[in-house]
């Protein structure tokens, strides 16, 4: 059973307080062995302590799980065995090169071979050249391949990864997101965390969290169609001026700007529609119908869990 | 006009003071700050009065440099009422504290070799009869001198004590004994350093102060420093247990702690010539063994505090006492009980006795069983303690 089970991650009604304020709120996610499962929300949502909770770095206060077939609350260990965890911040040691953090990491797993486990990752990475070189010397993307590098050397069967791409630039995102499907075909099951919209159309499947609450779960098909955004994309002069005065028309849920256009939706089809109609009789802009795209429906999340608070 | 005042501001440019001011300002800003970072810090904050405090009690009622009271033995072939008489003298000038009676030199040695006299009374078998005869029978009286300091104001009494001791004994016919001189002598034996020099007594100690602040200092830092540099998530996340981490995080100091220990000693022969009496065997291992209990000591203040700074101090905090109440500046049984009972408390105070002994001495494992014993379960508590606070997770 465990680590083959065809689940990777079952959790259910996930709850953890830091001190009175409930910072995941009944969380409840499925993942799939072999996906890669996007997670996304405002900074300071709960993406980071839900991620603890699932890898047993922090007990939840009150709901259950299951990781790779493991208790959450029992069997860390055995978790902490098969899953690869990249912490948000940098969390190799800068004072060690390259290749002691890898040999570092082989052993505290217990490889046979830590030497020749370090090496093959160091050429998996294309770091032989640098094997020497001190790991804080690295530059944000080398970094981050490194941890990512670490990270899978153990061969773990479930990654987590906690937004592994900020601050990096966008040919090295590409690269760590090409690895990351590779890595899938091969069987690894990937939870990432993310504020970036093209990686998070990269993933199998999306939830989205804000203010410890799971607001949207599903594919990117799914996660649109429940949304049910009517959507606007306005073009032309002024569109800044627009935008605050779209903000406070009833019926519009959600202003954003896109480069050089003006996204505008509503839930409400009818309300939206009026608002259009009147703005393009005033000929000022252009307005055309769109389908939402993945963002205008997270922007429209935020705003509501915004509306909330 | 610049550039910059042409182009329209969305933040106004508030108005600033002069360059004086300014520079005022900034430091200002600095102590403001400073002074905030101090104030969160709330052990800090706290350490900031208790530091003084604790250091003022330590050395204000702590310290007494002429300790009365020392443990003694008496090793005695002659129970008449003139010895009696002579060892209740010694005993009345309240420097000798009579524990123990020996069974004979072998035992005296014995109380000696194992720290548990300073003194041994020897009063040969037929001293009263030879006092009678008038032949100035000699009373031996052997002190512990490797702290000279704790055994010169003890030694100087009971030179002046036996002058009148049998004042009241030496009456009727012996009244002609009682006249000039006293009708014996008293000899002092100071073994061990007859020179009573009080590098003998310092330079051993050293080496226990040295390596109680340096090993201290090397774990105490361990694991906080994983905490501030961020490594310490990611290493909870791997299959690695907290025993495993403190042994592999303790173990390379013990090799830093014997490089150190062999330094201390070959300086120690060399410039100070202070020998080693004793088996080099002997004060390798139980040297080893005070390494690691203070090695455990320091991590498990790295397991309690929460910066780098909280250990530091904690370190501190912990050294103090062990240089004041450990007998390593002044002399253990000058102290108040409550001091001495704290100072059995502290791995410095038995490995103290360890380190004089051996180097001084010449005392073996049997000798000093007990306090090797004190340093092994100073350290199996440590450590238990520290893995037990040892949070897996982040809770």
């Amino acid at each position: 059973m465990s680590v083959d089970s065809d689940i990777a991650i079952d959790v259910r009604g996930l709850t953890k307080f830091f001190g009175a304020k409930k910072v995941v709120d009944n969380f409840t996610l499925q993942v799939a062995r072999g996906h890669i499962q996007g997670f996304l929300g405002p900074n300071g949502s709960g993406k980071t302590t839900t991620i603890r909770m699932i890898c047993g770095l922090l007990t939840p206060d009150s709901g259950e799980g299951r990781c790779l077939g493991y208790d959450i609350r029992r069997q860390q260990e055995e978790i902490k065995r098969y899953v690869g965890y990249m912490t948000q911040g940098f969390s190799l040691y800068r004072d060690l090169t390259i290749r002691e953090n890898l040999e570092f990491v082989a052993r505290v797993y217990g490889l046979e071979a830590p030497e020749d486990a370090a090496q093959a990752a160091l050429e998996r990475l294309g770091l032989v050249a640098r094997a020497d070189q001190l790991a804080g010397e690295l530059s944000g993307g080398w970094k981050q391949r490194l941890a990512l590098g670490a990270c899978i050397l153990p061969g773990p069967s479930l990654l987590l990864l906690d937004e592994p791409t900020a601050g990096v630039d966008p040919k090295a995102r590409r690269d760590f997101w090409d690895e990351i499907h590779h890595l899938a075909t091969q069987g690894l099951t990937v939870l990432v965390s993310t504020h970036y919209m093209d990686e998070a159309e990269r993933c199998h499947q999306i939830a989205y969290i804000a203010n410890g609450r799971l607001l949207a779960s599903g594919t990117i098909p799914e996660i649109i169609a429940s949304a049910n955004l009517s959507t606007w994309v306005v073009t032309g002069e002024g569109l800044d001026p627009l935008s605050s005065q779209l903000k406070r028309q009833p019926g519009v849920d959600m202003v954003a700007r896109f480069g050089s256009a003006l996204h505008v939706g509503g839930r409400d089809e009818a309300a939206m529609e009026r608002v259009a109609e009147r703005y393009s009789a005033e000929g000022l802009h252009h307005w055309r119908r769109d389908e939402p795209s993945l963002e205008d429906v997270f922007i429209d999340l935020m705003t509501r869990a915004g509306a909330d608070q | 006009m610049s550039t910059q005042e042409g182009l329209p501001r969305v933040v106004p440019r508030p108005a600033r003071r002069g360059a004086l001011a300014q520079s005022w300002q900034r430091f200002v800003a600095m102590f403001v700050k400073e002074f905030i970072q101090l104030r969160r810090d709330r052990p800090t904050f706290a350490m900031i009065v208790g530091i003084p405090i604790i250091q003022l009690m330590l050395f204000g009622y702590a310290i007494n440099t002429d300790p009365k009271h020392l443990p003694t033995a008496v090793l005695t072939g002659d129970d008449s009422p003139i010895a009696r008489a002579l060892i209740g003298a010694l005993r009345a000038t309240d420097y000798f504290n009579i524990k123990y009676v020996a069974r004979g030199e072998a035992d005296a040695d014995k109380l000696i070799l194992s720290n548990k006299v300073q003194f041994v009374i020897q009063i040969p078998p037929d001293f009263s009869r030879q006092l009678i005869r008038g032949e100035k029978p000699g009373l031996l009286l052997i002190a512990d001198a490797t702290d000279p300091t704790a055994t010169s104001g003890a030694v100087a009494a009971a030179l002046g004590a036996a002058n009148q001791a049998l004042d009241r004994e030496l009456t009727g016919p012996l009244a002609s004994l009682a006249q000039n001189a006293p009708p014996y002598e008293i000899r002092v034996h100071r073994r061990y350093n007859p020179a009573g020099e009080t590098r003998r007594n310092i330079v051993p100690g050293l080496i226990g102060t040295i390596l109680t602040m340096t090993m201290l200092m090397y774990t105490a830092m361990s694991v906080t420093r994983e905490i501030e540099r961020g490594t310490m998530e990611a290493l909870l996340a791997m299959p690695v247990r907290p025993v495993e981490i403190m042994l592999g995080k303790i173990a390379p100091y013990v090799v830093v702690g014997a490089v150190q220990m062999s330094t201390i000693l070959i300086v120690a022969s060399l410039l100070f010539q202070v020998p080693v009496v004793g088996s080099l065997f002997t004060l390798s291992v139980l040297t080893l063994l005070f390494i690691v209990a203070n090695l455990s000591v320091g991590y498990t203040f790295s397991t309690v505090a929460v910066n780098q700074l909280q250990a530091m101090q904690m370190t501190f905090f912990f050294f103090l006492p062990s240089m004041l109440l450990s007998g390593f500046l002044f002399p253990f049984h000058g102290m108040p009980m409550w001091a001495q009972y704290t100072g059995e408390a502290l791995p410095l105070t038995h490995y103290l006795r360890i380190v004089r002994s051996v180097m001084l001495k010449g005392s073996n494992f049997g000798d000093l069983a007990v306090d090797a014993g004190a340093l092994a379960a100073f350290t199996l508590v440590a450590m238990s303690v520290a893995v037990m606070r040892f949070r897996q997770t982040l809770d």
